[in-house]
């Protein structure tokens, strides 16, 4: 750990595994909030089309709260560290979030390929990803939550609160969907991307809860691998990215 | 929001269970601020609690617009509504009976025996 956890020097650079990891998680949240808001205006039922964007809302919400936090302690002239990968030069100025989540080619996108993939219009499947996100999701905000980092816990904390009402979400779904042949073979098509999603730390755990469900093959591990990309990606990041590119340095 | 089932489900979506004959309606009160009356918000339609108090929650609480819900089964409803009055017996009612009026009388009165000042 560097300095950063003094509560003094709230605006120094954050550990660099913890950055790798926030931002992991925001474009994970940022990118499933697009996935599941393709959903507004045709899902099943009034009200789940309600309680889904919102979830999605909430999502790029959370997204929006790291993107800020990474720009605000990327360090002076260090914002190229935030990038996965080498090609520094495409990485936006520090300070602005909008570019950090908009304006990265991309192949430098961490998201998790389990919420690239687009599913509209199968429910059972966007429901089974709901499930098994919020499941990876739990644990990693577990960990950040007892960062030294203040800043970085208490943002966690803030964050889990609000994932309580996912869980609560997906969970009526789970247990509703139970005995449902089509969300049962959604999930066991799904769990070797949610256990690859996963910090290697967290996937005992993970499995714990989904019992009997055990480790995938390594060679289905790695094809949904963090920092692989799925079908579709490029797609929903023209999409994603769209309106920005348009007027580049515009103020909306 | 009682009409809560889709004409039309997409496809994929056929059996998910939450609409048509398992949905239930669920009525909705909700409370703005503490020790504040609860009052009926409108309704959702679900098929069983957890998803009741998910859709309600969602719908009457994610801005902030209340710090309580009841949320009941229609069905538990007792509803009452036959309230006839076939002999007019106007002396149930307050139509006619201004307050307002005989209040003003009774604070001119108080302020000129001296004993409250007239507001």
């Amino acid at each position: 750990m560097n300095g950063s956890a003094d509560p003094s020097r709230p605006q120094g650079a954050l550990d660099e595994q913890e950055r790798q990891a926030l931002l992991a998680i925001a474009d994970d949240e940022l990118v499933l909030g697009w996935r599941d808001s393709e959903w507004t205006g045709i899902a099943p039922v009034l009200e789940e089309d309600v309680a889904l964007s919102s979830i999605a809302q909430n999502e790029i919400g959370h997204a929006r709260a790291i993107y800020a936090l990474l720009s605000a302690r990327s360090g002076a002239g260090d914002a190229g560290a935030i990038a996965a990968g080498d090609a520094l030069s495409s990485v936006p100025t520090a300070g602005d979030p909008d570019a950090l989540a908009f304006d990265r080619p991309p192949e430098e996108y961490r998201c998790a390929p389990l919420v690239q993939l687009r599913f509209v219009p199968d429910w059972a499947r966007t429901i089974a990803r709901r499930v098994l996100y919020e499941a990876v999701d739990e644990l990693r905000l577990e960990r950040l939550r007892a960062s030294s980092d203040e800043a970085v816990a208490g943002l966690a904390a803030k964050i889990d609160r609000e994932e309580a009402y996912h869980r609560l979400h997906a969970e009526m779904w789970r247990e509703r969907l139970a005995t449902e042949p089509r969300f049962q073979a959604a999930v066991e098509e799904l769990w070797p991307y949610a256990v690859a999603m996963a910090e290697p730390d967290d996937r005992e755990q993970l499995e714990r809860m989904f019992e009997p469900k055990t480790t995938p093959s390594n060679s289905l591990l790695q094809g949904a691998r963090r920092g692989a990309h799925a079908d579709g990606w490029r797609e929903l990041w023209n999409e994603m990215t769209e309106v920005r590119r348009s007027v580049p340095g515009a103020s909306w | 929001m009682t009409s809560g089932v889709r004409s039309t489900e997409p496809p994929g979506s056929e059996g998910i269970g939450v609409a048509g004959a398992g949905a239930g309606i669920w009525e909705v009160f909700r409370q703005e601020r503490k020790g504040a009356a609860f009052e009926h918000a409108g309704s959702v339609a679900a098929p069983d609690a957890a998803f009741a108090r998910a859709y309600a929650h969602e719908q009457y609480g994610r801005r902030g617009e209340s710090v309580c819900l009841w949320v009941v089964p229609r069905a538990s409803i007792l509803e009452v509504e036959d309230f006839v009055d076939e002999l007019n017996r106007n002396y149930h009612r307050v139509d006619g009976y201004s307050l307002k009026a005989k209040l003003k009388e009774a604070r001119e009165r108080a302020a000129a025996s001296g004993s409250v000042p007239a507001s």
